[in-house]
């Protein structure tokens, strides 16, 4: 008898936008036994609580919403060979890639697979995670939570409301309170700019009148049972200012301060997480530390635009079942080293013999810059130089470096990123 | 004078919008912006999704948007058209929920299949 239940080529963890990417993927690459595991009761992810549209520009070329957007690939991978297990909870991939699982219809699982692709998603950071002074009173939740009771549950979380965190999960979630008869009172924000996209702070904020307090922190939340009140400071750097306290009155506090990758099973796994994105490390073509254990979407990086994800996921989703096909990739390793300017990138690594015509680096700058330059060296040599007109940290930037000029580097290329 | 930021890309360039002649634009890169800022000071629209009301469905709201953008002075009159509006599963994306948004021929849809 085996030690597994059942035998895939490509197990899938996880079936948010990533995830049906990656199986819709494996399925047209060849793979002909593809799982995708899920642990809601339904694929999509967090797509089936953004009800608000703007998904879909790059990929369908119009302008969808979440829900439409997650369907469409749902209905996508309907068509293809790729089975899908919902209410399953993956719990744990052993090094010979047994992907353990605990179902509500199957129970316990042992599934098998050849390949496997992480798609796992980001979890929303909690009061905890930025130790918030003040009364520990219902009423505090994450913006993300908030959303999935407004738009699936059908409850309201409060009627007077304060945001913490102006990046774009925050200032959707002002414009929906708002429009279900919430007062949105403050959203507050600790940078001296918004994380979020123009559009969102357009047509979230200044449509409503709710005012954003940049370089603010919410420095006490007072309330017995229930938040009665909030109070924010003006902040110099990380320090709040003394004297310089606003107080609103409220009953609910939303937090929306930044998402962080869910690595907990591919840390036990072995695979190497990069501090800086806290995802897996990955090669040009999403495969992480271990042979044959890929990763994409938002457990690799945040992303804020889910056609990204999908094309990260495709090619996730292709190299795993050339993988589980028997394709192995050797040659040697170009890393790819941050300059200032650059807080990260993703691939971390190229192998340029894996490389057909040429390779997409995508990484975040670390402040709002006008005219600007990236340029990518390797030892010391220039070889190639990118202008752009205006970069953020909010806005994922992506470079393109043709193989040509892969070739010709040496064993690391460094990117950095200057004022013009 | 008005002074907005322009939405189109993500570039987010500082316009400037003269309504004492004809609303030219200054402070756009490109064209779209001078469209985008002549429109917004003249005739605003938004798209607007919401949430309705559903049974016997997976969840107990079905996600809802309007099939074009309505002017933005609509927002709230077009909201409360979808208070007392309740579905029945199943729901196919696409159907229309709200026929007629206050006159301006634009339906509210489904945004999901339940
Ligand atoms: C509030 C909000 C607003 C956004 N707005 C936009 C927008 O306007 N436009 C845009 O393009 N993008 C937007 N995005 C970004 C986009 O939605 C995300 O980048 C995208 O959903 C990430 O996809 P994913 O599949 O990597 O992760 P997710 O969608 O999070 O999916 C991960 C899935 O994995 C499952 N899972 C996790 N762990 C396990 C496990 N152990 N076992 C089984 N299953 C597991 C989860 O249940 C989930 O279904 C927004 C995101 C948020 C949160
Ligand atoms: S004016 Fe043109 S370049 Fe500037 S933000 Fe608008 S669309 Fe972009």
């Amino acid at each position: 008898m085996s030690n597994y239940d059942k035998h895939y080529e490509v197990v899938v963890v996880g079936g948010g936008p990533a995830g049906l990417a990656a199986a819709y993927s494996a399925c047209q690459n060849g793979a002909k036994k593809v799982l995708i595991i899920e642990r809601d009761r339904e694929v999509g992810g967090i797509l089936n609580q953004c009800v608000h549209n703007g998904f879909g520009l790059h990929y369908f070329k119009e302008e969808l919403t979440g829900p439409e957007y997650a369907g469409r690939f749902a209905d996508m991978v309907k068509g293809t060979c790729a089975d899908i297990l919902v209410d399953t909870m993956v719990l744990e991939i052993t090094p010979d890639k047994i992907v353990k699982c605990a179902s509500q219809q199957h129970g316990y699982l042992a599934i098998k697979a050849d390949a496997v692709v992480l798609c796992m998603g980001c979890r929303e950071r909690t009061r905890g995670a930025i130790e918030i002074p003040g009364d520990r009173s219902a009423g505090v939740l994450t913006a993300g939570t908030a959303q999935r009771y407004v738009n699936m549950e059908g409850y309201m979380p409060g009627k007077k409301v304060v945001i913490l965190g102006s990046g774009d999960i925050g200032l959707i979630m002002a414009r929906r309170m708002t429009l279900e008869g919430a007062k949105v009172l403050a959203v507050v924000e600790l940078s001296p700019y918004s994380n979020g996209l123009n559009r969102n702070i357009v047509q979230c904020l200044n449509d409503y009148d709710i005012p954003l307090y940049l370089s603010h922190t919410i420095t006490n939340i007072v309330g017995k049972t229930r938040v009665e009140k909030v109070v924010i400071s003006e902040v110099d750097g990380f320090t709040p200012i003394p004297g310089t306290e606003i107080e609103f009155e409220c009953d609910t506090v939303l937090l929306s301060v930044g998402l962080i990758p869910e690595n907990e099973i591919s840390i036990r796994a072995g695979v190497t997480i990069d501090p800086r994105t806290r995802g897996a490390v990955v090669y040009e073509n999403m495969q992480t530390s271990m042979e044959g254990v890929f990763a994409s979407g938002n457990v690799v990086h945040v992303h804020d635009l889910v056609d990204f994800v999908t094309g990260e996921s495709i090619r996730a989703g292709a190299a795993a079942a050339e993988f589980a096909l028997g394709k192995r990739i050797g040659g040697r390793v170009i890393d790819v080293v941050t300059k200032p300017g650059v807080n990260y990138t993703v691939p971390q690594k190229i192998r340029p013999d894996n490389i057909e015509k040429s390779v997409d680096i995508f990484f975040r700058t670390n402040k709002v810059r006008g005219n600007s330059i990236i340029r990518v060296t390797s030892d010391g040599a220039k070889v190639a130089e990118f202008k752009r007109e205006h970069m953020a940290p909010g806005e994922m930037e992506k470079i393109t470096i043709p193989k040509v000029l892969l070739d010709r580097c040496g064993d690391s290329i460094e990117i950095v990123v200057e004022d013009a | 004078m008005k002074e907005l930021i322009c939405i189109v890309c993500p570039k987010g360039c500082h316009l400037k919008v003269d309504e004492n002649d004809n609303y030219s634009v200054t402070g756009n890169d490109c064209p779209r912006g001078a469209e985008y800022g002549k429109k917004e000071l003249t005739a605003p629209t938004r798209m607007i999704t919401s949430t309705v009301k559903v049974r016997g469905g997976l969840y107990s709201r079905c996600p809802v948007k309007t099939a074009a953008p309505i002017p933005k002075g609509l927002i709230f009159e077009a909201m409360k058209l979808l208070d007392n509006v309740e579905l029945q599963a199943p729901v196919r994306v696409g159907d229309v929920v709200v026929e007629d948004i206050c006159g301006t021929g634009i339906a509210f849809i489904a945004a999901r299949n339940l």
